[in-house]
């Protein structure tokens, strides 16, 4: 099939252009390890309060200035609340839901991710700069979805 | 190809679906304009109305019922114009097709307004809706299969009057667009009838999330280029000869068509980056896939920007942009569609970073992706059906655009890009900012993040008021156009291909070589996680939180 010359250029600058895109990504999600939250560990949705880790929801200190902090959301909370760590601590967050599915959002910080019954998710993120920040649910779960929420204060070391 | 108005009982099909279509857009504009008033926080729902119950009212009206049926009846009057009058089994299947859809959206939104079903319209398990919801969304897609295998058959018999002729491409459009969604839909039909619907009548206890989730999101994406092929039809081929030009290649016209129908199924994974259970391997593969369905869209922007150079040179255009001057300003069935395809080029750049990988994690379930589908389908995709309305209900009714109705379609198209611009772009900052979509009014007990949202929110909520103008004036002219404006003859109008246009090859229209390729595609991108999901994913029981 026939393409007109200018045709032709339209559409390689632009395929460049995606390859270009798709390659940024690519090498930033493969060679550095910034992969979106993809975790495969499952567990029974229905026996959430005693399987480990989430039997025992909360901040645990793992090394210098890092944590694991393990969250149990349901409707319409997150366990545990209100959370306290210092500036430039390094956070392995691993959550779970006990019912529908929820969304945890730490606002202003890229931490995102889909919190589904059965799976387990989790990311690492360094909170650099102290200050009160918001987890929320954006994954709507129920009339009482937009109460949903809970507070990381980010001490000054 | 005939140039009078359609053979009247395919008329009436058509404006059959196009009424249910817009009593569908009113109601849910309505539910539209209360969320956006509930979530400034200026206005609390009386009567126990819950704001999540509109939402899902909204979702289900205006993403599923508007589209389908507008797209349907235009789809239909599109064949009747180019391939003839439909044979009587067309016309059967159709009515079939129309009355299945219309009983189904009538369950499903008797159930949204009971109560029973406030899941919004992307159902995902656990929350557990009425079954009755689920057979209402069911007879929706079944009633779409049989109009689609209507189509088909019209389409075969042309194909077999006029052997080695390729089919008119209106028609080709046509059945590309319902090739697409019969291969879209059977993802959603498969979770609904083998896992919602026994799920919900308690035959079963438990459902796999994850696996419904999939298969929901299979459906769901290429569910938008079967809103978008529509609104693609009307750019390739009825606005060049609206704006006195040709089609710039029919050749290409339908190979692009061909590339979404392979590139836009394969892709679902794009809208579950940040979830478990998934390796990043396959998210990554499929986000691949969803890049190569930007090229088709290049290829249309192309050729509706030549058409439109080429026409103004030929009307006697000079200079590098001289033709943009000698395009018809004042028509409105060229202007609402023409600020749909100029809306679809941010519209379709925020589409490219939210499937971008770990960039989804920025957005991910923000307001930012309100912001982006509102600028896509409710801007690009319902301009363009306005624009179509605008001589498709006069054709259909044997009545006239009157100069004072096209004006009025002008300041409306204008009132629905500002209003827009307002909604659309507060919700695309704010949700920078981190605020969630789908959530209710609330400060969150007043944290300093959330009050930093609330006068965009504001914003959203003007922006939400001038659209709901703008809906009412377009129901105005609608009617007007149905059943008051002056007896005459509106035209169908149809492209024809520029005369420097290559010839079309045949192979374009084989399909059992794309549908084959469709399906090798798809068994690459979803066999292997697919098996994984229902190996290993837990399954759930049901719970109803509303």
């Amino acid at each position: 099939m026939h393409l007109h010359r200018l045709e032709k250029v339209w559409l390689l600058i632009g395929i460049g252009t995606l390859v270009m895109f798709l390659t940024i990504v690519g090498i930033s999600a493969f060679a550095q390890g910034h992969h979106p939250p993809s975790d495969l560990t499952t567990l029974d949705p229905q026996k959430v309060d005693t399987t480990e880790p989430f039997n025992q929801p909360g901040l645990k200190k793992i090394g210098d200035n890092e944590y694991e902090l393990v969250i149990v959301s349901q409707a319409f909370a997150f366990m545990p609340n209100d959370i306290k760590i210092p500036e430039g601590a390094k956070v392995h967050i691993i959550v779970t839901s006990k019912d529908v599915v929820h969304g945890l959002e730490i606002v202003g910080t890229n931490v995102n991710m889909m919190v589904t019954p059965g799976h387990v998710n989790s990311l690492t993120h360094t909170f650099h700069k102290p200050g009160s920040y918001l987890i929320i649910c954006n994954e709507y779960c129920g009339t009482g979805h937009q109460m949903m929420s809970t507070k990381i204060e980010v001490t000054k070391a | 190809m005939k140039n009078t108005a359609l053979h009247p009982n395919d008329g009436k099909l058509a404006l059959a679906h196009i009424a249910v279509g817009y009593i569908a857009l009113f109601l849910g504009a309505i539910a539209g304009l209360l969320q956006a008033f509930v979530r400034s926080g200026t206005l609390e729902l009386p009567a126990g109305i819950g704001y999540y119950q509109l939402l899902t009212a909204h979702g289900v009206l205006l993403a599923l019922v508007f589209t389908t049926f507008f797209i349907i009846g235009f789809l239909y009057a599109s064949m009747s114009r180019t391939t003839g009058d439909l044979t009587p089994f067309a016309k059967k299947a159709a009515w079939i097709g129309f009355w299945l859809m219309t009983i189904g959206t009538a369950i499903t939104t008797v159930m949204i307004l009971l109560n029973k079903a406030t899941v919004l319209y992307t159902f995902y398990a656990p929350l557990k809706a009425s079954p009755w919801f689920y057979i209402g969304l069911t007879l929706v897609v079944v009633g779409s299969w049989v109009s689609g295998a209507g189509m088909f058959s019209q389409y075969a018999v042309w194909k077999k009057k006029n052997e080695g002729k390729p089919s008119p491409l209106l028609s080709f459009m046509a059945v590309a667009t319902m090739i697409l969604w019969i291969i879209a839909t059977l993802g959603v039909a498969v979770t609904v009838l083998f896992q919602f619907i026994p799920w919900s009548f308690g035959l079963v206890d438990k459902i796999n999330v994850l696996l419904s989730r999939t298969l929901f999101w299979y459906f769901g994406h290429p569910l938008v280029y079967f809103w978008l092929l529509p609104a693609y039809m009307c750019w390739y081929v009825i606005i060049p000869k609206i704006i006195g030009g040709k089609i710039f290649s029919d050749s290409l016209a339908r190979l692009a068509f061909v590339l979404f129908v392979l590139f836009s199924i394969p892709v679902g994974f794009h809208h579950q980056i940040l979830e478990s259970g998934i390796t990043p391997f396959w998210k990554f593969l499929q986000i691949v896939l969803t890049f190569m369905v930007i090229v088709p869209s290049l290829m249309t922007a192309f050729a509706l920007f030549a058409t439109f150079e080429i026409s103004g040179r030929e009307k006697g255009a000079s200079g590098l942009f001289g033709w943009v001057k000698k395009l018809p300003w004042t028509d409105v069935r060229f202007f609402a569609p023409f600020m749909g395809m100029l809306v679809f080029i941010p519209g379709g750049a925020g589409g490219i970073i939210n499937a971008s990988n770990q960039m989804n994690q920025v957005v991910h379930n923000t307001l930012w992706v309100t912001g982006h589908f509102h600028l896509t389908v409710a801007t690009t995709v319902a301009l363009t059906f306005f624009g179509i309305s605008y001589w498709l209900v006069p054709h259909l009714t044997g009545r006239t655009l009157t100069p004072r109705l096209n004006k009025l379609g002008i300041i409306q198209t204008v009132f629905w890009c500002i209003g827009m611009f307002l909604m659309s772009g507060a919700m695309h900052t704010v949700g920078l900012f981190g605020a969630p979509r789908r959530t209710a009014y609330t400060t969150y007990g007043d944290h300093p993040q959330a009050l930093e949202w609330m006068s965009y929110q504001t914003i959203m909520a003007v922006g939400g008021a001038i659209l709901f103008v703008a809906i009412l004036m377009i129901l105005y002219i609608i009617i007007n156009l149905a059943v008051a404006a002056p007896k005459g003859t509106e035209e169908f109008p149809v492209g024809e291909v520029h005369e420097d246009a290559e010839k079309t090859p045949l192979l374009l229209e084989n399909w059992k070589i794309w549908i084959g390729l469709s399906v090798v595609l798809i068994v690459i991108a979803y066999t292997v996680p697919v098996i994984d999901i229902i190996e290993n994913a837990p399954s759930s029981p049901g719970f109803k939180f509303w």
